[in-house]
């Protein structure tokens, strides 16, 4: 039996099968539970396809993170297939170029305030929007990338992540009550879409392989995913407003 | 079944129509998905999604930037089937 047998979760952010997101989806099912997926826009498409390559093809719903629309008919189209939720996976970053890859200096508030809409506030904002399908306990995990340093080329989006990281102590502190529990999993540096589109991302690639205590695979999603699985599991039950670091050890070391 | 050069390349000229509306007969070897035919990153990740499942193949993230021409792809597609 599978640490997730029955359980039901929302899966955000698979795009491609390189997407941390995918494999989390991919193990999930492996160990029991039940999935559905949300995309957007163009990428809906895309993310259909992505479905059918799991195990069990899983129903796709649409979630821009930043639409308002979306967000209050979300409660309704996940009650299409699932009638209650004991899991949320948070995978969801943007940010625009000029907030990245060392314009740092330069960038307008406009596009740090994109950045942090779509990478930080979005947990919010879907973690409240299906408050009411939560069960008692549930399990809510983000993606983060570790916010506590600054990075190379990260720039904005470090800024945003360390929103994100914040927003997610905040969640736990006002959901713990109804038995929520809301974490992250702090990756280290992975070839998926988003990392694709971060100009100069090789040098963080670098630092990782160079210094991590464990060695550090840049195209292997797997172990960020696990952790996923067992945050979401029964596993972790007294565990909330964490951040469990899944970089190879690179975040203890110091040079 | 293994597709010919030909096969893949109308199949893949269908593919980018019904993505992006360029008609099929402007899908030639030479041309260049981006400069020529101005396919964003975004159809250019759905062209490559359905063109798996068309062709029974996998083409991998890190392959699909080398993947400049439509000659590039085509020929990627030939040698990538089984
Ligand atoms: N790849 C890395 O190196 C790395 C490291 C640590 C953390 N992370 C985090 O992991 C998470 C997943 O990213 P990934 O690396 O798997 O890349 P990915 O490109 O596969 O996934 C990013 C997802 O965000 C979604 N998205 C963007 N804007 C959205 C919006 N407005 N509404 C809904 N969805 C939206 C995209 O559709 C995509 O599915 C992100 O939070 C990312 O910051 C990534």
């Amino acid at each position: 039996m599978g640490i997730l047998e029955g359980k039901k979760i929302l899966i955000t952010g698979v795009l491609t099968e390189a997407s941390i997101a995918y494999t989390a989806a991919r193990i999930a099912q492996e160990q029991g539970a039940e999935v559905i997926l949300s995309s957007f826009g163009r990428m809906l498409p895309i993310t259909e396809k992505m479905s059918s390559r799991l195990p069990k093809k899983a129903e796709v719903i649409e979630l821009d993170a930043t639409d308002p629309e979306h967000l209050a008919k979300l409660s309704e189209r996940v009650g299409e297939h699932f009638d209650s939720l004991d899991g949320i996976v948070h995978a969801i970053a943007f940010a625009p170029q000029s907030a990245l890859g060392g314009n740092f200096l330069q960038t307008e508030w406009s596009d740090v305030s994109n950045a942090v809409e779509v990478s930080a506030y979005s947990l919010k904002s879907i973690t409240a929007a299906l408050q009411d399908k939560l069960n008692n306990p549930s399990s809510v995990v983000g993606l983060t990338f570790d916010a506590s340093l600054s990075w190379p080329v990260y720039d904005w989006m470090g800024v945003a992540k360390a929103a994100f990281e914040s927003t997610s102590r905040y969640l736990a502190r006002y959901l713990g009550a109804e038995g929520i529990r809301v974490n992250l999993v702090s990756a280290g540096p992975l070839r998926t879409t988003a990392a694709k589109g971060i100009p100069g991302f090789a040098t963080m690639e670098e630092l990782w392989t160079d210094r991590a205590p464990l060695g550090w695979n840049l195209t292997d999603t797997e172990p960020a995913a696990k952790a996923i699985i067992a945050l979401l599991s029964d596993f972790f039950p007294a565990t909330t407003g964490e951040i469990v670091h899944v970089d190879g050890g690179l975040h203890s070391t110091g040079a | 079944m293994a597709h010919s050069e030909a096969d893949v390349l109308a199949g893949l000229a269908e593919l980018v129509n019904e993505e992006t509306g360029i008609a099929a007969d402007l899908v030639q070897p030479e041309k260049s998905f981006t400069d020529d035919l101005d396919i964003d990153s975004i159809s250019m990740m759905t062209i490559v999604v359905n063109a798996e499942d068309k062709f029974d193949v996998k083409i991998p993230d890190e392959e699909v930037t080398n993947l400049v021409t439509v000659k590039d792809a085509v020929d990627f597609i030939v040698g990538a089937q089984g």
